[in-house]
């Protein structure tokens, strides 16, 4: 390839100065460095040159912390030293919601307005936004305050009831998470190092009976930025378990266990671990998914804030088991805390000798590299993920081939999610068939619930599989305010919603599974009778269409239709009838989801699908709201 | 003239494809399966001479064991597959991708296929209601991604927007832009390795673009023509053919193609020479050309207006 630079407006200082920061100085003039004659008598590029694309999205995260946007100059810049197209640059920072590539204010606030928030009255503090801020989305220039607001998909912060992040670019770049949010804070989170954030999720277990708690088990009891406070609670002992049994044994507990995985495919987790350890093809690749995207889903973030090092622990061994030297944990841009925890705990484990060069004096190398997403929904499908960390846009791949054969920089490659992984180290702790015999034949070991919604405590809850709905509802504290039951979304946004007839189900995969519904990442977002579950609808509707890759037809415009025509069913204004507009969405739910190419089409429609049977769809705003379009 | 490498043989492999048995070589697609059936099967993403993106998602089959359709053009046959093209799944979902396409795309230009298809399978783009008043100039660039504004549905999105016209050879009518990737993998690795243009933004907001959307001649493009030559629906046209049909002078039926080796170099590529009323008003290359793959460079493609500069025509 032939690169094209030069722009009229070239970086500035700042910028040159923020790519450094990731990339260090630059050589020569070849790679966006100042010209010397020196340079004329060399020559660079080619495949070692263009194989650094995989740093784009770090260094587009530096300028946009340190400038607030990414401009021509920078992409220009960054194109030069990276060896990358313009053009392709430019297609990959306006993929992300996080990065902007026009002039921006230094302060950016996103308040989220997604379902749990929704149901607590997120348009309140959306309105109380505007009247301090001015109209969502305009420019500092209009208020003069620097700040901009805009409303947010699921922050990962549901169980507060509301929740914000700020975007603070600047020489002291800040992402602050507020959750609960109250408008009134924003002044005070701009001012640097004054500490504001999240008031940590609640894990009510964890201060009544912990005696069923084994993935929570950590929580509350260890501090999590310790390295020792780990060890002397136990740490690593299961890495040297797995050194012991060799990769052979430790499949054989993961298989034994019937672990399957916790992102939401429910793959079983020993194969997709044994198909990429025996690939001969070398060399491997091990991926931690903690994107952790799906609406109404804050567990792996409570995990990985209260106990990163079982993360950092179990990832090792995964590794070990598949042979990789290399494992990423992909987290997503708006898990601050997250994120600086775990980067902490890489550090540390790598002082100790648990990561590197001879992990455990074992004879086996093994690195950690923490990558920030930037504000996509899709970037948690697993294919979509490897093309983030290349940095490409996260557009998902087709599958076959599957990522056991070709995922990673085309590799082999095993990627699970956070909660899988703390699972294996329970397998390893009680041994796979101990495991197996919690929760039921089929679905084994215990299960985190994200709660949310119209109950007493909201929070996170760890059961074992065969709990029912009520139970877990109940365990919660039941419904708030002597409220009645109206629904449960359950799933999140790519889940479902089953009504008050579904609460004695146990929550399995084979029993949900019977009435149409699954468990997905957990989410169980509880909804009384004062909620217009239509207005629930509409912003989901909102979200796939926002969230959408774009790359393949069903889904790029089946999310607009569904869109559209729930815009019509809200405000009772049906295209022809309403017997028209469902055996219309019919036809719209069928191609998306029999022939979208990834899981976000495949379930975009699943919310309303589950509505609409359940009668739960009408005109919105008004006093009947919900009640029904028949 | 060209040389014959004698392959190793390729082991061959059995399906069945609506009932019947059919054994193609191993690596095929369902796609070549079904052609050598003679098996209708719509595309519209796939090229001969491009890597598969499969995006379009027309040309999907039902796969017996498979949740989903799979896409034909990229998908390989594997022993036993049992593959139905004529099912209930598949023509919804042919309709429906047709449907979707055509209400939100102007595919007037799309060739007869696309009509013929949209008419077999039923599509009807209107029923979505009235399509939304087209963007502004600029207006679909500037969408940032995550964020649009929620439509109460009484307008039906469309991609709808002015042509792009800021050079001499060739404009961009992206009104017409079914989002294939071809011009993509054509400008890229596929073709040209020049990388002018890639995908940006995100969704229904997705677009082909340069950086920042500057015109082309501020981008890496070099007129090589390879995008027009893989567009499949006129989004990307000569400026010659354009400036005809907005005149109302084209015409198909009056045009004459004559095929000719390009005079510039020694590479030898072809040329076909579109012809009407003794002016040349476009160029293209067979794909099916050992040279070219249909294929060419600015000279080949545009570097024709010297033939015109007749001593009668001025
Ligand atoms: C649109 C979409 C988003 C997804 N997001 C996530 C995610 O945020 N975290 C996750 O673990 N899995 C997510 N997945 C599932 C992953 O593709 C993959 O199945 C999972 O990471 C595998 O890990 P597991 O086997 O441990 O569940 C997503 C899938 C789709 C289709
Ligand atoms: S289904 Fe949607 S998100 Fe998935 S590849 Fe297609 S357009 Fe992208
Ligand atoms: S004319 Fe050639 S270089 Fe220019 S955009 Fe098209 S394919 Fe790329
Ligand atoms: S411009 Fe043409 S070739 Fe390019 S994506 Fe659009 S329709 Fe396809
Ligand atoms: S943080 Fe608001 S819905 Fe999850
Ligand atoms: S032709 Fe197969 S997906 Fe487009």
């Amino acid at each position: 390839m032939d690169l094209r630079l030069g722009v009229p407006a070239p970086a500035t200082e700042q910028e040159r100065a923020a790519v450094a920061s990731v990339l260090g100085p630059a050589a020569s003039g070849w790679d966006g460095g100042d010209r010397t004659p020196a340079d004329g008598h060399m020559a660079v590029g080619g495949r070692a040159a263009r194989e650094q694309r995989h740093l784009l999205l770090p260094v587009l995260h530096a300028v946009q912390e340190r400038i607030g946007w990414i401009s021509p100059g920078a992409v220009d810049h960054i194109c030069a030293r990276l060896t990358i197209p313009p053009a392709e640059a430019y297609g990959v920072a306006s993929f992300y919601a996080l990065f902007r590539t026009e002039p921006s204010p230094v302060a950016v606030v996103h308040v989220c307005d997604d379902v749990a928030c929704r149901a607590d009255g997120a348009e309140r503090t959306c309105q109380e936004m505007e009247r301090r801020f001015g109209p969502e989305g305009q420019g500092a220039a209009a208020n003069g305050s620097g700040v901009t607001w805009q409303r947010s998909p699921c922050l990962g912060q549901c169980d507060h009831g509301s929740a914000a992040l700020i975007q603070h670019a600047g020489a002291d770049p800040a992402r602050v998470v507020l959750a609960p949010f109250d408008p009134e804070q924003v002044r005070a989170a701009l001012v640097p190092g004054t500490g504001v954030g999240s008031g940590g999720t609640a894990v009510p277990q964890a201060a009544a009976d912990r005696s069923g708690l084994r993935l929570l088990r950590r929580v509350g009891q260890v501090e999590p930025g310790s390295i020792d406070a780990y060890r002397s609670a136990g740490g690593y002992e299961m890495l040297r378990r797995a050194v012991t049994a060799g990769p052979q044994g430790v499949l054989r507990e993961l298989k034994d266990a019937k672990l399957v995985g916790r992102g939401g495919a429910a793959f079983p987790t020993g194969v997709k671990w044994e198909a990429v350890a025996t690939n001969p093809v070398r060399e491997h690749f091990v991926v931690c998914n903690a994107d952790e995207s799906e609406p109404g889903t804050f567990k792996d973030r409570v995990l990985m804030e209260q106990d990163p090092f079982a993360l950092i622990e179990a990832l090792t061994i995964m590794g070990y088991t598949c042979g990789a030297r290399r494992g990423y944990i992909y987290i997503r841009g708006e898990y601050p805390i997250a994120e600086s925890r775990l980067v902490e705990a890489v550090r540390q484990a790598t002082d100790r000798g648990l990561l590197g060069a001879d992990v455990l004096g074992e004879g086996f190398a093994f690195d950690i590299e923490v990558r920030r997403g930037a504000g996509a929904y899709i970037a948690g499908e697993e294919t979509a993920l490897f093309n983030s960390i290349e940095g490409k846009r996260a557009e998902p791949r087709n599958k076959p081939p599957f990522p056991a054969a070709s995922g990673l920089f085309g590799k082999p490659t095993a990627i699970n999610n956070v909660e899988t992984l703390l699972c294996v180290l329970e397998v390893l702790r009680i041994g796979g068939p101990a495991f197996a015999a919690i929760g039921t034949a089929n679905s084994t070991g215990t299960r985190l619930f994200c709660l949310s919604g119209a109950v007493r405590q909201p929070g996170l809850y760890e059961h074992d599989f065969g709990v029912t709905l009520r139970e877990v509802i109940e365990a919660a504290g039941g419904l708030r305010d002597g409220r009645s039951l109206r629904a449960v979304l359950l799933g999140g946004a790519a889940g479902s919603f089953v009504g008050p007839d579904a609460l004695d189900v146990p929550l399995t995969m084979e029993d949900l599974r019977v009435i149409g519904a699954t468990l997905g990442s957990g989410v169980v977002v509880v909804i009384d009778d004062t909620v217009d579950v239509t207005d629930l609808l509409v912003r989901i509707a909102r979200f796939f269409r926002d969230e959408s890759c774009g790359q393949c037809v069903p889904c790029r415009v089946g999310t607009v239709r569904q869109e559209e025509l729930l815009g019509r069913l809200a405000r009772g204004a049906p295209l022809g009838s309403v017997q028209r507009e469902i055996e219309l969405f019919a036809d719209i739910a069928a191609v998306t989801r029999d022939a979208s190419i990834c899981g976000l089409g495949q379930t975009a429609v699943s919310a309303l699908s589950s509505a609409l049977s359940l009668n739960l769809v009408g005109a919105s705003g008004q006093a009947d709201g919900g009640r029904g379009l028949a | 003239m060209s040389a014959v490498f004698v392959e190793a043989p390729k082991r061959l492999v059995d399906v069945t494809i609506d009932g019947a048995t059919v054994r193609v070589p191993e690596g095929s697609t369902l796609l070549d399966a079904c052609r050598q059936q003679g098996i209708d099967t719509p595309t519209l993403c796939f090229l001969e001479n491009l890597t598969p993106v499969n995006v379009c998602r027309v040309c999907v089959v039902e796969v017996e064991g498979s949740r989903t359709l799979v896409p034909s053009c990229s998908r390989k046959v594997e022993p036993g597959m049992a593959v139905h093209t004529d099912s209930d799944r598949v023509r919804t979902s042919r309709r429906m991708v047709l449907e979707f396409l055509a209400s939100t795309v102007d595919v007037s230009l799309a060739g007869p296929d696309v009509g013929r298809w949209m008419a077999e399978y039923g599509a009807d783009p209107a029923r979505y209601g009235d399509p939304a008043p087209p963007h502004q100039a600029g207006q679909r660039d500037a969408a940032r991604p995550g964020e649009h504004p929620v439509p109460d549905g009484s307008a039906a999105a469309t991609v709808a927007q002015p042509v792009k016209y800021d050079n001499d050879s060739y404009v961009r009518d992206y009104s017409r832009c079914i989002l294939c990737y071809k011009c993509v993998e054509a400008c890229g690795p596929d073709a040209q390795n020049t990388f002018a243009i890639a995908v940006a933004g995100r969704g229904f907001d997705a677009r082909i673009s340069t950086e920042f959307d500057v015109t082309l001649p501020d981008s890496a493009c070099v007129y090589c023509g390879n995008c027009i030559g893989v567009c499949p629906t006129g989004a990307l046209m000569f400026a010659s053919e354009y400036r005809m049909r907005r005149d109302g002078t084209w015409d198909d039926d009056g045009q004459t193609v004559t095929t000719t080796v390009c005079p510039y170099c020694g590479v030898g590529c072809n040329l076909e020479l579109h012809v009407q009323d003794n002016q040349i008003v476009k160029v293209t290359s067979p794909l099916d050309h050992d040279v070219t793959s249909g294929h060419l460079c600015v000279k080949g493609r545009f570097g024709f207006e010297f033939v015109q500069r007749r001593a009668d025509a001025g």
